[in-house]
């Protein structure tokens, strides 16, 4: 029995029934990462000793007969943009190398209440500003199904650990499908939840008119768990909602009967993977056996989407990022002055796509051309945000594929911003819309790499997503 | 070119960034790229569309004014490349007169 590779909810019932403990466990979990790690390199940050006696506190409080939440004693790896109080939290950047947050992130807080065992921070793109994780400030990653590959990004450190049984499940966050593509690039289940049903009070804000953090999980059931564990309404983030929060295990149901499926032919365009196309339509046909519906749709304005994110995220991002100016926390670079010294901190510690993206929000943002570019970009959004609601008036749910393409080879894209900027066609729209979506795993190509669909639902209807991504694995399985 | 040298240089004033010499031509030609690409967005008219800043309808989330315990000024500081007296330190702002 291989620990490392089962999911919570299995764990769980394990450590419940006293068949192993909570020290077995996460000490499972550290031997595999001491195994794997050097290949894979998922982790900025491996927090051993704390993991460890995290692990025997809980194997007290069972011992003592106290009840234990479904992710109690269960290992995890928390992406480094989320504020972990006395762990460092880089967002993979030179700037912030030697950052130790004075407090949690809401997220951290309420997963706390269920006592995981965090045993590290996970790589990512710098600043979440990337679709493979080589945009990392410290170290790539390599996808744990093919090395020479990427993991995708830029939560590719917490897909990368996931699917390595370097964890057990870890919490990402997606501004423009940064949990959904790594998950279908490393074969695990990712979902993003609808903007503001998670708090993001201390996640480091890239975009904030379109971050979320996220589960990152083996199955949909920890899928489930994990989001019921960090969502809800927090008055640190006013733009998180006061909407009930559902009890999400209750949508673990095996039936898709009378459900409408729509398929975007924007989704299906020229340029998409035969393999993944093939896959993705099989994965539809089973639905159709399963007793949904199938209706093709046309969402029109998704050939924008990539236009008007890559000037809306960038504008957020030149703003959200001057804070790291040297001068209240992160790495310094001394000057004569203090916008000398501002410049030097800048130029030399923030990597190539941020500065990229820094000045392209500045341009967009700038005297002369905030019409032309930012303001319609933001119109655009709108008319996003409306196929979606017309769509959703014939259709329950919407199947797409996540990505056009498997995971791509490390150095492949890297050269050319733009051609990675359009590998993310398929997700960025839902992030503009703010609706919630979920990537699960739907089969392979002929050389092994895992193939991925994307749920789509309406706003707040997690429940949705997860009752067809569920009846989908289960009649697999 | 849709973006100018100068273009460059304010952009990376705004920006607290410096773009010198064998870089240049690199960055102004993806940012060229990347202007000319998003230049698909003139096809679609919005002269009647309203601008979404966020996807979900809120606004003027009010809450109570209460005084609540804050982050201790040590905290708040433990982060800070250079403190004194309580305060962050920064290079001189300005000239001496």
């Amino acid at each position: 029995m291989e620990l490392n590779k089962m999911t919570a909810h299995e764990l769980h019932a394990l450590l419940v029934d006293k068949k192993i403990s909570a020290v077995e466990l996460t000490q499972a979990v550290l031997d595999r990462i001491d195994r794997t790690e050097e290949s894979i390199g998922a982790y900025l940050h491996i927090t051993r000793d704390q993991a460890l006696e995290s692990a025997r506190s809980i194997d007290k409080k069972i011992a003592a007969g106290e009840s234990l939440g479904v992710l109690g004693g269960i290992p995890c790896a928390i992406k480094d943009n989320i504020c972990t109080k006395g762990i460092t939290t880089t967002c993979a950047s030179k700037i912030l190398e030697n950052f130790v947050p004075p407090y949690d992130a809401t997220v951290i807080t309420k997963l706390r209440a269920e006592q995981p065992i965090i045993v590290g921070k996970a790589n990512m793109d710098e600043f979440a500003m990337g679709g493979s994780t080589e945009n990392s400030g410290f170290h790539v990653t390599r996808n744990p199904r093919d090395l020479a590959r990427v993991p995708g990004g830029s939560s590719g450190g917490s897909a990368a650990a996931v699917a390595s049984d370097e964890a057990i499940f870890a919490l990402g966050s997606d501004t423009g499908g940064s949990i959904r593509q790594p998950a279908s690039f490393c074969g695990v289940v990712g979902m993003k939840p609808t903007y503001g049903r998670v708090s993001r009070y201390g996640l480091v804000a890239y975009a904030s008119s379109l971050d979320q953090i996220g589960p990152i999980t083996k199955d949909v059931t920890d899928c489930a768990h994990v989001l019921n564990a960090i969502a809800g309404h927090d008055e640190m983030d006013s733009t998180s909602t006061a909407a009930p929060v559902p009890e999400y295990t209750r949508a673990l149901v095996s039936d898709v009967k009378g459900l409408t499926i729509g398929l975007p032919k924007e989704y299906f365009a020229a340029g998409m993977d035969s393999e993944v196309e093939q896959s993705i339509r099989a994965a539809a046909k089973e639905y159709e056996k399963l007793g949904a519906t199938l209706k093709e749709i046309s969402l029109p304005h998704t050939d924008y989407a990539i236009s008007a994110y890559y000037l809306i995220a960038p504008a957020e991002a030149a703003t959200n990022l001057e804070r790291y100016d040297g001068v209240s926390y992160g790495v310094r670079i001394d000057g004569v002055d203090v916008v000398d010294m501002m410049k030097n901190t800048r130029t030399a510690l923030f990597g190539e796509e941020v500065k990229r993206r820094i000045m392209i929000g500045n341009y967009a943002l700038s005297a002369g051309y905030y019409d032309a570019y930012y303001l319609k970009a933001l119109k655009v959004r709108t008319l996003i945000q409306n196929d979606f609601v017309e769509a959703f008036k014939t259709v329950d749910v919407i199947l797409a594929p996540t990505a056009p393409t498997p995971a791509f080879k490390i150095g492949e894209m890297i050269e050319d911003p733009l051609k990675m900027y359009l590998q993310d066609i398929c997700t960025v729209p839902l992030n503009l819309a703010g609706l919630p979506g979920i990537s699960i795993p739907c089969g392979e190509t002929s050389t092994g790499l895992p193939i991925g669909f994307q749920l789509i639902g309406r706003a707040l209807d997690e429940e949705t997503l997860i009752r067809a991504a569920f009846t989908f694995e289960h009649e697999r399985s | 070119m849709k973006v100018t040298q100068k273009d460059l240089d304010t952009v990376a004033s705004l920006s607290r960034l410096r773009i010198d010499g064998s870089e240049r031509s690199g960055v102004l030609e993806q940012l060229d790229k990347f202007l000319t690409y998003v230049e698909n967005l003139e096809q679609l008219d919005t002269s009647k569309v309203e601008p979404t800043t966020y996807a979900l309808p809120m606004k003027n989330v009010f809450r109570a004014d209460v005084v609540k315990p804050s982050l201790e000024r040590e905290l708040a500081l433990s982060n800070a490349p250079l403190k004194e007296d309580g305060y962050f330190k920064v290079p001189r702002v300005l000239e001496e007169m």
